[in-house]
């Protein structure tokens, strides 16, 4: 019997404002426990929430980057559990009516492109942690308040590679629109997986269970990947599958079931008394519409378009926006989308995973990058010497052809200097000269390596060919050993 | 100088022209309030030196020039109300040790103008409760009969200003938590339009019901004090912007032609006879001041009480959630994990009034209830705001009673829920629509115990209700002092 996974993702995105969302207090993460607070964060008796705009702005921002209707009134729930991390008793959250709804994002995958469902996206607060310390446990109410984007998908996706494709495009789109770091580790960007399995063909749904809190990609497609396994093993084996939320082992590769007593919830949901109803106008959804960047989807359809990349190409230049907008500057500068795209590609974005760090990190700067390949152009400097400068202008920041006489790269195209290199080379690897001219052509290639050997590979590979194969032409078998 | 005899605005004027130390007001009602305690109990917290302390910078800021609408006034605050280093309690074990790091906005607002925050006053646990005897620090007493209730849930602050205790105080309203024992304590006491007052540092109970708003001897008083609270606060949401209102100076008791509906559903059985004849006695006395009196129909009203108790119960569900033990208060000793701690706080915390609707209010936000309860009540709601809408639209204010009767024995109603929720019945459904109302003595049963009686006005029109109440005032020659004026 074939099966089909039935899988829905529940993700949170914490967002990158200043302030929190219902206090003024810092959302800076990894300060002293604690520090972050004040009275409405506490959950101290008669404080008020006010709403941070700002976070409404985000949340429209998102919605329209996933084609979501944004509702022009929406608005806040509580959303009752207890919990020492929640120090209100309740979660301010979106549940009846939340800002954006119907929306869907488009996923490549091996059969093409694919429309993921996007049912709502709403507005909530963070909890706090707890730090479980033996006897005891300490509360660190920091990041309490810190404000959420909460976006439900449809059931869509059919396997755990379209699960990760989605993740990775929500992610995108979340950091092309500056509004979420997307940081996993960090917990700003977290992951709740729905899945069920069913017959293939079937329409109904099979009972499905929640996988929480997941922290990485590879997780999430090891942890999808083992709860599909074990749904359809107890299918196979005749028995039904119950609905409970598990978590993922990750050094086991495991899901486990949560003590079903902590997910008893009735969370007992009702309007926010201390909020009014969010409103908002089509004057302003139109100025954020005007005031949003280029999305992933939208980069990726203009630089094939504008640029003729491949495909190939274009997916790495597009993957994050500072590197698109990085190639573009470039670009902008050196009229040559190819030669730019191929260094980008070989050269510098390897050159800046090695160093684990991004270019805004850097000291580069496009008028650098571009300068490196007039002086190619001017036959200043050779490949090899442009693979040897971007190190040291990725640290130093300084240009190219300061760097080049300091670092004595200047490539040799002087033709006597060369000349002599060449008339050396053959001089001494007599033996390999004759073999070449008694036709064994392949050899050309050494003299060529030997003289780039001899000159530090700052000798113009072009000039030096057309040398070498004068100087061969002239040079007859029998001529060899009186050189 | 008859230090009792002055009202507000006199004590503000003898301070600044320095016929007066705000000290001498301050240790006289200091002196009062403390011998008095023990008979009323209408104060938690009397902190001496604070208090005193109050009074020397103010006198202080007096000998440098400073003007203010309070400046050296005693008000008394409801122990609901946050006072920052002055404990808090809600009248509740759970909080019995609480001291705000933060003062509530209208704590602010009294201090800008010279008022002295002048200690906290006994209430109903998390004012619920309309007797003041669910208090974790025990009943008040009514200082016209001391074997009665004072009402609630602001029995303390009624007290305060009905025994002379203070000058005047602030109370909250949830469901008449104001007007009520202002009404059964002969004395003046007006609950706002939701919204007009900041809530913030007023701890919530019913947070789409609860108005913070003053009790005072005199309507001059009362106007005075509210348009001291009555700022816009960016940190309540609800609380909406308008201009700060003059209603002291705007007083006008010229009411000729001000026309005033009187709703049947308000004169029905079980409203104490005396009550409807101090209230029709107080008709012809607005009538011959020129009022035009008409008979309207609010026929939702008898709505309010159910549609209230599912609303109120289930903000304060979720308001009452936080008091865990985890942060702040009470917690519970000898536990062996979390939820042991959780369970063992609330229940020991907490008095049985407030579990009782902590119970209610979870049961109505329950799902499977939500729509049969909650839902269905936020409905009736908007009927009975849509009845008091279309009541405006024929006259200027409505006039009832603030109780169906005078205050009632201590121990009468404490068995039976029902009864002693049906003390509200006048007042909830204002409310539940959001607008304004004050109560005024107006006479005495035969008992001799102070019947009060409601006016009722559209939203954001506190000056029509002053006007009127003053107009009243001024035909009756003022309102009389209780018993403890001999003290
Ligand atoms: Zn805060």
């Amino acid at each position: 019997m074939e099966f089909e996974a039935v899988i829905g993702l529940e993700v949170h995105a914490q967002l990158l404002t200043k302030s929190k969302i219902f206090c003024g207090c810092s959302t800076q993460f990894g300060s002293t426990p604690n520090s972050q607070t004040c009275p409405v964060c506490l959950g101290m008796p008669g404080v008020l929430p006010v709403l941070n705009r700002k976070v409404v702005d985000f949340a429209i921002m998102l919605g329209l980057a996933t084609n979501s209707t944004i509702n022009k009134n929406s608005y806040f729930a509580r959303k009752n559990y207890f919990y020492p991390d929640l120090p209100k008793g309740y979660q301010i959250s979106q549940y009846e009516l939340p800002i954006c709804s119907n929306g869907h994002l488009i996923i490549k995958t091996k059969d093409g492109e694919k429309k993921i469902g996007i049912t709502r996206i709403h507005m909530e607060e963070d909890a706090g942690k707890l730090i479980h310390e033996g006897t005891y446990s300490l509360v660190d109410l920091n990041r309490t308040g810190t404000p959420l984007l909460e976006i439900v998908s449809e059931p869509d996706m059919r396997s755990p590679e379209e699960a990760v494709a989605y993740l990775k495009e929500l992610r995108q789109i979340l950091l092309y629109l500056g509004i979420c770091d997307g940081n996993m580790e960090e917990g700003s960007f977290r992951c709740d997986a729905n899945v069920s399995v069913r017959k293939k063909g079937d329409n109904k749904l099979g009972i499905k269970t929640e996988l929480k809190n997941i922290n990485s990609f590879r997780f999430i497609q090891r942890a999808l990947e083992y709860e599909i396994e074990r749904q359809i093993d107890i299918i196979e084996s005749g028995n039904t599958i119950i609905q409970e939320t598990r978590l993922f082992d990750s050094s086991k590769g495991i899901t486990i079931p949560m003590r079903s007593k902590e997910e008893a919830h009735d969370y007992r949901y009702f309007p926010e008394p201390d909020l009014m109803p969010v409103f908002i106008d089509d004057a302003h959804i139109e100025n954020i519409k005007n005031f949003l960047p280029e999305l992933p989807y939208q980069k990726i359809l203009r630089f094939r378009e504008q640029y003729g990349l491949p495909e190939y190409d274009i997916d790495i230049l597009t993957n994050e926006k500072e590197v698109a907008d990085f190639y573009e500057k470039c670009l902008s500068l050196y009229n040559n989308p190819k030669a730019l795209s191929n260094f980008f590609m070989t050269e510098l974005l390897k050159e800046l995973n090695e160093r684990k760090c991004k270019i805004g990190d850097t000291k580069l700067n496009a008028e650098n990058i571009v300068e490196i390949f007039k002086l190619l152009d001017e036959q200043k400097l050779n490949y090899n010497g442009a693979k040897a400068l971007l190190p040291k202008i990725i640290d130093t920041g300084k240009s190219p052809s300061i760097l080049l006489e300091e670092m004595g790269l200047m490539q040799i195209s002087d033709t006597s200097t060369l000349e002599s290199v060449i008339i050396e080379v053959l001089k001494s690897n007599k033996k390999e000269l004759k073999e070449y001219l008694s036709g064994k052509d392949k050899l050309f290639a050494f003299f060529v390596g030997q003289v780039m050997k001899k000159t530090g590979g700052k000798a113009n590979p072009k000039i030096l060919q057309e040398l070498l194969k004068e100087k061969l032409a002239k040079i007859s078998i029998d001529d060899v050993d009186n050189l | 100088m008859n230090i009792k005899k002055l009202n507000t605005i006199e004590i503000k004027n003898s301070i600044e022209n320095r016929e007066i130390k705000a000290q001498e007001i301050a240790e006289y009602y200091l002196k009062r309030a403390i011998s008095l305690q023990e008979k009323t109990n209408a104060f938690i917290t009397l902190d001496e030196e604070n208090i005193l302390k109050q009074a020397k910078d103010i006198d202080n800021q007096v000998e440098k020039g400073f003007k203010g609408k309070l400046t050296g006034v005693p008000i008394a605050i409801k122990d609901n109300i946050c006072t920052k280093g002055l404990r808090t309690t809600c009248a509740s074990k759970i909080l019995s040790n609480f001291v705000p790091p933060y003062d509530a906005t209208v704590i602010e607002n009294l201090k800008k103008e010279g008022a002295i925050i002048f200690g906290k006053t006994n209430m109903d646990e998390f004012a619920m409760g309309s007797s003041n005897e669910t208090s974790y620090f025990g009943p008040v007493k009514n200082p016209w009969d001391m074997e009665r209730i004072p009402g609630g849930s602001s029995g303390g602050s009624a007290v305060a200003v009905s025994a002379i205790l203070a000058p005047a105080s602030l109370g909250s309203d949830t469901g008449g938590s104001i007007r009520q024992p202002a009404s059964l304590c002969g004395v003046v006491g007006m609950k706002p339009t939701y919204g007009r007052i900041s809530r913030y540092g007023l701890i919530a109970f019913g947070s789409s019901l609860d108005q913070i708003g003053p009790f005072a001897r005199s309507i001059e008083d009362c106007a005075l004090i509210l348009e001291v609270i009555s700022k816009y606060d960016p940190r309540d949401s609800t609380s909406i912007n308008l201009k700060t209102p003059e209603y002291l100076k705007n007083l006008n008791e010229d009411i000729r032609g001000l026309k005033i509906g009187v709703p049947k559903e308000y004169f029905i059985d079980g409203v104490e006879e005396d009550i409807i004849k101090g209230i029709n006695d107080a008709v012809e006395i607005l009538k011959k001041l020129g009022a035009e009196i008409r008979e309207i129909s609010l026929p939702h009203t008898k709505y309010g009480i159910a549609v209230y108790y599912l609303i109120a119960t289930a903000e304060a569900s979720s308001n009452l959630a936080r008091y865990d033990g985890v942060k702040y208060g009470f917690r519970a000793e000898n536990v062996k994990d979390l939820k042991e701690m959780y369970i063992k706080t609330k229940k020991e915390g907490f008095g049985e009034e407030v579990k009782r609707r902590i119970m209610l209010g979870t049961f109505s936000l329950a799902s499977g209830y939500y729509d049969a309860y909650y839902k269905k009540a936020s409905k009736v709601r908007t009927l009975i705001k849509n009845d008091f809408v279309n009541a405006f639209e024929k006259v200027d204010v409505i006039l009832c009673p603030t109780s169906p009767t005078t205050a009632f024995k201590i121990g009468e109603k404490t068995n039976d829920p029902i009864q002693m929720y049906l003390s509200d019945i006048f007042t909830i459904n204002v409310n539940l629509a959001g607008i304004p109302a004050i109560s005024v003595p107006c006479g005495f049963d035969k008992k001799g115990l102070p019947i009060g009686m409601q006016i009722i006005g559209n939203y954001f029109e506190e000056q029509v209700i002053l006007n009127a109440s003053y107009a009243y005032e001024k035909a009756v020659g003022g309102f009389k002092f209780s018993p403890f004026q001999e003290e």
